[in-house]
């Protein structure tokens, strides 16, 4: 039997500290849709997604009810579509995200990822096609999400990728300015990109993986707050301590969420992501663990290395509740979607700068950051190589989720509602970097040793 | 197969006879029951056997938040094994 405070614990994680599940994801590959004929192609990737993911979303709701933990998204991945539209004859892939937006919509869940091309080294002819049709795709589609890999540590930075990827941004913008540049919300440029990465908007089905497969993201920075509340003037040592054993309790109810998926739907599991990822709801932010920990605004001095501390504890303590780690796992820093963060950039604690160095210790990037909607492509693609610079040199994965939001100046405030929150337009460098981001080519793979 | 029950919220007259005729209808027996009163905050926590009972989970589950409504109480049923996973290595 299991004492009153263990049970009263776990309950008030649930009730009050907004303790949940964020996602499970179900990867399907499509490798076996294709047929040469982007006709036959469509039918059978939309035939298979609805077979394999049609009790999907039932099932979740089912282990929600069971164990009485909110499981907030059920979600699929895909194979790159790249790599499964290549051989068809069709040259506006955008008709595939329809199949696909379609497929989502019939099953119930509300992102689709996948949309996707891996082109650290090169492109082929159908991650150029896929890229030129991401603006369509993204504002003709309600739950299609799309992904880019432009660097990998042993492939270097395709700065060809990097450059037309400002313009893609740019485009995605302009498409849906009556909504704020919406489509920029749904599209991520990576550098080392993870296969198995269960939340959106950069998941897809990566190639080693297998037929079909059950990801689980877990969530949970409320807990973490409230854990590091009642450690008032407490050395970092025991803060970390309290982290890791707050990580493992919820990770261990991702690992269960993911078992009993995996059992229910006959599907092999993947992966758990320790991820703690925010939401605009109060009291589920990350900022807001930083701030416990006892800087004034998220995004001060020190917030690096709170960051830092945040992040490995959580990883230690993650890592021993699961059987299978993978994904992101880090905590994500959205300034959108995190009501702390939002509360920083609008107040000046927090600036692009700072959250460029955050992304050095943590997962996963410049995410949900918009910024003025005049800035030049050349400027953002800069952006997406200083970022990708950094996963490179690291050895980590790093992304750029950011939206030039049309019409809109460095103060505005930009709602998205939902899970996107609302994101205050932030200052960018006013300094130009076309000359170097139009030279193009690739940045050499980095020395693995010598590190300095 | 066990879960849990919790029951937490202002206390008053009638609340387990509420809970446990609910439990008794839907054939579920009750292995152990405690309560305490913290900063007059009623909470009862019960572990039942749930492998003969007569009804869904989902339906029980229904009953007892519907009946927590009437009661003015928070009533929720989890499988046992969040707490396993959670709390036990």
């Amino acid at each position: 039997m299991f004492n009153l405070n263990e049970i009263l614990e776990t309950v008030d994680m649930i009730s009050r500290e907004n303790l949940d599940i964020r996602t499970i994801t179900m990867g399907i590959s499509l490798r076996d849709c294709v047929t040469g004929s982007s006709k036959t192609t469509m039918t059978r990737i939309y035939d298979k997604i609805t077979r394999l993911a049609k009790d999907l979303v039932k099932t979740g709701e089912d282990i929600e009810r069971d164990f009485g933990i909110p499981i907030i998204n059920k979600r699929i991945s895909v194979t790159p579509i790249a790599l499964i539209a290549e051989s068809c004859e069709e040259e506006n892939y955008a008709v595939f995200a329809k199949v696909l937006d379609d497929a989502a919509r019939a099953v119930g869940v509300n992102f689709i990822g996948g949309f996707s091309a891996l082109v650290h080294k090169g492109f082929t002819k159908g991650d150029k096609l896929l890229i030129d049709s991401i603006p369509e795709a993204l504002s003709t589609t309600e739950r299609v999400c799309s992904s880019v890999n432009v660097a990998t540590t042993r492939a270097g930075i395709n700065m060809d990728a990097v450059k037309q990827m400002g313009h893609v941004i740019k485009e995605c913008a302009e498409r849906t300015k009556d909504s704020g540049g919406s489509a920029c919300s749904k599209l991520v440029v990576f550098a080392n990109v993870p296969e198995d990465n269960p939340f959106m908007a950069g998941a897809f089905h990566g190639i080693g993986e297998p037929e079909c497969v059950i990801n689980v993201g877990v969530s949970g920075p409320g807990v973490m707050a409230h854990a590091l509340k009642s450690l008032k003037g407490a050395d970092l040592g025991t803060v970390a301590e309290t982290i890791k054993k707050t990580a493992f309790k919820i990770t261990r109810m991702g690992q269960l969420v993911a078992r009993e998926a995996s059992q229910r739907l006959n599907v092999p599991f993947g992966i758990v992501d320790l991820s703690l990822a925010p939401t605009p709801a109060v009291g589920d932010s990350v900022a807001h663990i930083l701030e416990a920990m006892g800087l004034e605004r998220c995004g001060a001095h020190g917030t690096t290395a709170a960051l830092a501390l945040l992040n490995d504890a959580v990883k230690k303590g993650g890592v021993m509740a699961s059987s299978y780690v993978g994904g992101l796992s880090g905590a994500f820093i959205p300034v959108s979607e995190d009501a702390g963060m939002t509360d920083a950039a609008i107040c000046g604690a927090l600036n692009i700068e700072k959250l460029e160095a955050m992304t050095c210790v943590c997962s996963v990037g410049l995410d949900m950051i918009a910024i003025p909607g005049d800035t030049p492509a050349s400027t953002i693609s800069a952006i997406i190589a200083d970022e990708a610079a950094i996963g490179v040199i690291n050895n980590k994965t790093t992304a750029v989720r950011i939206i030039p939001v049309p019409g809109m100046k460095e103060g505005d405030v930009v709602e998205y509602g939902g899970l996107f929150g609302r994101a205050p337009v932030m200052r960018v460098n006013p300094f130009s970097a076309e000359e170097f981001i139009s030279r193009g080519g690739r940045i050499p793979a980095p020395l693995q040793s010598l590190k300095n | 197969m066990k879960a849990v029950i919790t029951v937490i919220g202002c206390d008053r007259i009638g609340i387990i006879a509420s809970i446990t005729g609910i439990l008794a209808k839907a054939n579920v027996n009750i292995l152990d029951i405690s309560q305490t009163i913290m900063q007059n905050i009623f909470s009862m926590i019960m572990l039942v056997d749930i492998a003969k009972m007569n009804c869904e989970f989902a339906e029980l589950s229904d009953r007892l938040t519907e009946a927590g409504k009437d009661l003015g109480v928070d009533v929720r049923i989890q499988k046992e094994e969040i707490f396993t996973s959670m709390h036990r290595i």
